[in-house]
């Protein structure tokens, strides 16, 4: 009880820097506790230790419970986790109802329902262990430091390659060559809109019976204009909103609406 | 003490200057007309290690070869060097960091069977960053997930020569 009481008081102070002997959870602390506390198994292990439970005598009742009661914090706090340790709890869970329904055959060849996860805590609780082992083999900048000495006052002797004016000339001509090849075609925002353009000459045409196709253009808006006027026709013709119409070669071209 | 010999002079500057371990063969290499044997150079390497006997550097032989650097037991003063700010490494780090060098090569997956939660990604970027694990490899199994083990760097940050240096396992469970 003394370390839930100390663990506390750090929780309510500023900062927790290890991990309680004895693990006790409030809800308060879930997240310091996650970061501290890695995984599942590691829960597993916490509380068996907790217990004072010999890892091979796993009680599964007592730590399902306590297990669910953490998940139930977990899962408004981290759901990833949450669903690792909901994995671990639904093991438990099955594990121990294996264990309450007698088994039909009472064969002794089925399996301890426990041994897998005892197998699985021993796998992980030998590399936790070995973790805390590499942790203490000496390291560099840690326990042990590069000894380095500056190479100084070394005379360099830097041989420059040979290259003649001629040489830097014709590397010159060849940036020159390749930026034209490179030059780019700059393509302006279009200023004039087809598809306006189109509304236009469509109001122009209903408003007037027949119009000249001459008359549907702006000369002032230079040539860009009169090719997106031109456009327009066209794409005007191609969707059957209008007809052109020609009586004799070279007479005036005419536009209307077409006939519904 | 007997007197030290050009050679060892040539290795200890030359080790002396390095900022990677060197290995036999760079230290042969340095040499063009007169070059000293494999076990020369072993030789020179152990007689000046001798004549370090009452001095606070030493060259350790690590996986990538050979350098030179302070004995252990100065931490305590060398850490208030600013440079030398010691890192600390997670919990998880660590974990994951053991069973890749225990159970090389691995996958994510065998990792994640151990730990009992899924990798954190940024633990293996960085342990790639440090050229400490690398991917050897693809196993046949759907997804070819990568095969993860590691490399000299790990080692010659451990100050290790091979794997076989590793922390042993208490077998008595």
């Amino acid at each position: 009880m003394r370390e839930e009481i100390n663990f506390n008081v750090k929780v309510n102070g500023v900062e927790i820097s290890e991990i309680p002997e004895d693990l006790f959870i409030p809800p308060d602390a879930l997240r310091v506790i996650i970061e501290e506390f890695e995984g599942p198994l590691d829960l597993l292990l916490y509380l068996i230790k907790k217990q004072n439970i010999d890892i091979v005598d796993i009680q599964i009742l007592p730590i399902t419970n306590q297990y669910i009661e953490y998940i139930n914090l977990m899962k408004q706090m981290q759901f990833d986790l949450a669903s690792d340790y909901l994995v671990m709890a639904a093991t438990l869970a099955e594990i121990k109802s294996k264990m309450l329904i007698p088994s039909d055959n009472e064969d002794e060849d089925e399996e301890d329902p426990r041994a897998d996860l005892i197998r699985r805590l021993m796998e992980y609780q030998k590399y936790k262990d070995l973790s805390q082992k590499i942790d203490e083999v000496p390291r560099m900048n840690r326990d042990t430091f590069i000894a380095a000495g500056i190479l100084n006052n070394i005379e360099k002797k830097t041989v420059l390659p040979k290259l003649d004016i001629q040489q830097l000339e014709n590397a010159f001509i060849d940036v020159l060559r390749r930026a034209e090849i490179n030059a780019t075609h700059n393509i302006n925002v279009e200023v004039l809109s087809v598809r306006e353009r189109m509304t236009q000459i469509l109001d122009l045409v209903r408003c007037n019976e027949n119009i000249k196709f001459t008359d549907c253009f702006n000369i002032t808006e230079g040539k860009m204009g009169v090719v997106v006027t031109f456009l327009a026709i066209l794409e005007l013709v191609k969707e059957s909103i209008i007809d052109i119409l020609q009586n004799d070669t070279f007479s005036n071209i005419y536009l209307k609406v077409k006939d519904e | 003490m007997s007197k030290i010999t050009n050679l060892e002079k040539i290795i200890e500057s030359a080790l002396l200057v390095s900022q990677t371990p060197l290995s036999l063969q760079d230290i042969a290499n340095l040499f063009e007309d007169d070059k000293p044997s494999k076990n020369q150079i072993k030789k020179s390497i152990e007689d000046l290690n001798n004549s370090y006997s009452k001095r606070s550097f030493e060259i350790a032989q690590v996986a990538s070869g050979y350098r030179i650097q302070v004995k252990i037991g100065y931490e305590k003063w060398l850490s208030k060097l600013e440079k030398h700010n010691t890192t600390r490494y997670s919990k998880a780090f660590l974990e994951t960091l053991v069973i890749i060098a225990y159970r090389q090569p691995v996958t994510r997956g065998d990792i994640e069977d151990i730990r009992g939660v899924s990798v954190n990604p940024q633990i293996i970027r960085n342990m790639v960053e440090f050229e400490w694990i690398k991917v050897v490899g693809h196993k046949e199994t759907p997804g070819r997930p990568e095969l993860l083990a590691t490399t000299k760097k790990f080692l010659d940050y451990f100050n290790m020569q091979s794997i076989k240096d590793l922390p042993r396992i208490d077998n008595n469970e």
